[in-house]
């Protein structure tokens, strides 16, 4: 690979609070070699490949903390490649996979398979994560130091919480001394049972079970009290509701160290957008009020929510053409991630480098993962795009095996335009 | 140069009663109107017209039911449709088939209406989405029971004259009825005002944004009320968390001819059925004919299930 100079560039890297017109050479080996507004041509070999970028914005890769490939088992949903090409579609490329895979990820000789399966078939950097408990049963706790040492970086049984508590403190008592990451899926299921949307006004309306704000802080204020004890590197995947963001300021403000995600979702959709039955609204943990939806992103403007994942969860429309309570919880949205987290910039609710920081660095740190920024020497994982570009989100064009998209007809504005992987171009629009 | 129309292209869509929500008060009122004229033919000696005759009309009950599948079936029949009940406890869809397969296959024959009952709320809207005929809602879920409140309605009005300007109560387990649901909109919509009255763990959230106003207490509830309505409880409710037992719930929710005295001295009872005697409501008092509209509401049934066969079916 030859040298390149991407020059006329915004870069953002909130990982060296950098937010600046400039320059970026790219090395041969596909790093960083020199980076901002110091930048001159003169800085890359003569024979280098120079990308205008027009003063587009430059950011690090994204990096997604939550999306499920349909690899082993669900090929029909999505596969590595699929998930490979909307990620870098949405200027993703680094992901972090969830083990509910059929099989699970729950052994060391099945995180060799999906290592060596993505190392073949992905075109992004994959951090896999394990099962926390064996079979999901809530039971048993994973080998997380043999799985760890096979590259497994955090463990979460995804889209079910430990709700014995005995064995919620065992597992951070013991993940405390070994340093693993535990990725809770907040929500109690005896409050939650047999719901699936909010439990309000729309739920009593359209007569369905819904599920209480309660089933998430309820196991929120538990692991929390866990955590003063047995203080381990605890991540709660995604909170929806005010009621949760109040716990979390308060224990963040009492000095307790633990990080926090929100989905896109329920970032930028409430449980109105459900209307008369949309199955692709049907998402975990549910979308709620237009006051949690912004209380949401207040939390993120004060740091009390850390990263925004994509919750991408592709269903094929078998699985939606269903009456509301027997349809497929999950929505895609890798593709669509950038733009919708852009949605908060253009309507004034949070700052372009807030953001960008949730997408990258913030995400990286929490992985310990050497992503998430583009400083002297890291990979070169860049994502370009247009800050002001409209376009209506189309599920047919979305890349993305699955196309259970919950903001079909959407119009955003944010347009990646180039996606570099190792300093190699992986996708332009 | 002559244009040739072509009339392939416009095609008729089919008129559905999902439920009260999506009624104009007109459509409501219409529906109550031609339902009067059917009282009259359901008593006569001769019943049968031919309004349907050449029609075809599925029931496809997914939940069992008597009253409401019988009264759909004789408002059919008297109609002069052809009328069909599919036994879907023994169908294809316990063998995995979906609502969507059973949907298009029944689409195939060309009936004229559908009629269902299903256990999930919205059911009957992902049916109207996948056919090219009339369906009809005969209960779905917890969300809308829209012919049992019609016929509450037309009950009401041939007691009362009108249901504007009454004060409704309707007590029990709102939280899992469909049949609560539906009579908040339409007594709302024709100018009633209503009460609803349960434990606050059978009172679904929100429930006053309905626009009705929320009790826990029959006393309170049921006072200047013209009209009480009594809801079923459910066996299965008791077996949960609940409610603590059928005697205390009969204690402070069961109707009795002490607790109708705080409602107004004309206050007429109702239920959709089947009642639970001596658990929401005094076994005499359901046979009260003074003041029980029990039978009445069944009459009518057939009445209001014949108005909405024939405005809904497709000409």
């Amino acid at each position: 690979m030859t040298e390149k100079i991407l020059i006329n560039a915004r870069i953002i890297d909130p990982s060296q609070g950098m937010d600046e017109k400039g320059s970026v050479v790219i090395d041969k080996s596909g790093k960083i070699k020199s980076i901002g507004k110091g930048v001159k041509k003169t800085d890359a070999t003569p024979s280098a490949e120079i990308i205008d970028l027009k003063n587009n914005i430059l950011i690090p890769g994204i990096v997604d903390m939550k999306a499920f490939v349909g690899e082993p088992g669900y090929e029909y949903k999505e596969n590595f490649r699929t998930l490979s090409h909307a990620a870098l579609a949405g200027g993703v490329t680094s992901i972090v996979t969830m083990p509910n895979t059929k099989p699970l990820i729950d052994n060391v000789s099945m995180v060799d398979f999906i290592i060596r399966r993505g190392r073949d078939k992905a075109s992004v950097n994959l951090f896999p994560s394990a099962t926390l408990t064996r079979e999901i049963e809530g039971k048993q706790m994973t080998e997380f130091g043999l799985l760890s040492v096979k590259g497994i970086v955090g463990f979460t049984d995804v889209v079910k919480a430990v709700q014995s508590t005995e064995t919620m403190a065992k597992i951070m008592n013991y993940a405390s001394d070994i340093g693993v990451l535990i990725m809770q899926h907040a929500e109690d299921y005896e409050l939650s049972k047999n719901g699936c949307i909010n439990e309000g006004e729309v739920s009593t309306r359209l007569g369905l079970q819904g599920i209480s704000y309660i089933a998430e802080k309820i196991i929120i204020e538990r692991d929390l009290s866990l955590l003063n004890e047995f203080p381990c590197r605890y991540h709660i995947n995604q909170i929806s509701s005010k009621e949760s963001l109040e716990v979390i300021k308060r224990n963040k403000e009492s000095g307790l160290n633990f990080t926090v995600g929100v989905s896109i979702n329920n970032l930028s959709l409430n449980e109105n957008d459900i209307g008369d039955f949309k199955t692709f609204l049907k998402v975990s943990p549910p979308l709620r009020l237009e006051d949690d939806r912004l209380a949401l992103v207040e939390g993120i403007k004060f740091g009390l929510i850390d990263v925004i994942v994509s919750d991408h969860t592709p269903e094929d429309e078998e699985g939606k053409r269903l009456p509301f309570a027997q349809a497929a919880t999950g929505a895609i949205g890798i593709e669509t991630l950038l733009p919708l987290a852009l949605e908060m910039y253009h309507n004034e609710s949070l700052p372009l480098k807030k953001i960008i920081e949730t997408l990258t660095i913030n995400p990286a740190k929490i992985l310990k993962i050497n992503k998430g920024t583009l400083k002297k020497g890291a990979d070169a994982d860049i994502c370009v795009f247009n800050l002001d570009m409209p376009w209506v989100i189309k599920a047919n064009l979305l890349k993305s095996k699955s196309k259970n998209t919950a903001v079909e007809e959407r119009k955003v504005q944010g347009k990646v335009l180039m996606t570099f992987l190792n300093g190699k171009l992986a996708f332009k629009s | 140069m002559a244009v040739k129309k072509n009339t392939l292209a416009i095609k008729d869509q089919p008129k559905h009663l999902l439920g009260i929500q999506n009624l104009s008060v007109q459509e409501a009122n219409d529906i109550l109107k031609e339902a009067k004229t059917f009282i009259k033919l359901n008593r006569s000696s001769s019943k049968k017209s031919d309004i349907l005759r050449g029609k075809t009309q599925i029931n496809l009950f997914f939940e069992p039911s008597t009253r409401t599948q019988s009264s759909f079936d004789l408002a059919g029949k008297r109609l002069g449709a052809d009328v069909m009940t599919m036994n879907v406890a023994n169908s294809a869809l316990k063998k995995g088939e979906t609502l969507m397969d059973t949907a298009m296959t029944l689409n195939a024959m060309h009936p004229d209406i559908i009629v269902i009952r299903h256990q999930d709320s919205g059911a009957p809207n992902l049916l109207s989405q996948k056919v090219n005929c009339t369906v009809i809602n005969a209960g779905d879920g917890w969300r809308e029971h829209p012919t049992q409140a019609l016929l509450d309605a037309l009950t009401i009005i041939n007691r009362k004259g009108k249901i504007e300007g009454l004060k409704i109560a309707i007590c029990g387990d709102i939280l899992h009825s469909r049949v609560a649901r539906s009579n908040i909109y339409l007594m709302n919509m024709l100018g009633a005002e209503v009460n609803v009255i349960a434990p606050k763990t059978l009172m679904p959230k929100s429930i006053e944004r309905l626009g009705v106003r929320s009790f826990t207490d029959m006393k309170q509830g049921l006072g200047g009320c013209d009209i009480v309505m009594m809801l079923r409880l459910q066996n299965e409710r008791m077996q949960g968390s609940f409610l603590p037992s059928k005697r205390e719930y009969y204690e402070f929710y069961g109707l009795t001819p002490e607790k109708l005295k705080f409602a107004n001295k004309d206050a007429l009872i109702m239920h959709p059925g089947p009642m639970n005697r001596g658990v929401e409501i005094d076994t005499k008092l359901a046979d009260d004919i003074n003041v029980s509209l029990v039978k009445e509401q069944v009459e009518l049934g057939v009445a209001v299930r014949m108005a909405c066969l024939k405005m809904y079916c497709k000409k």
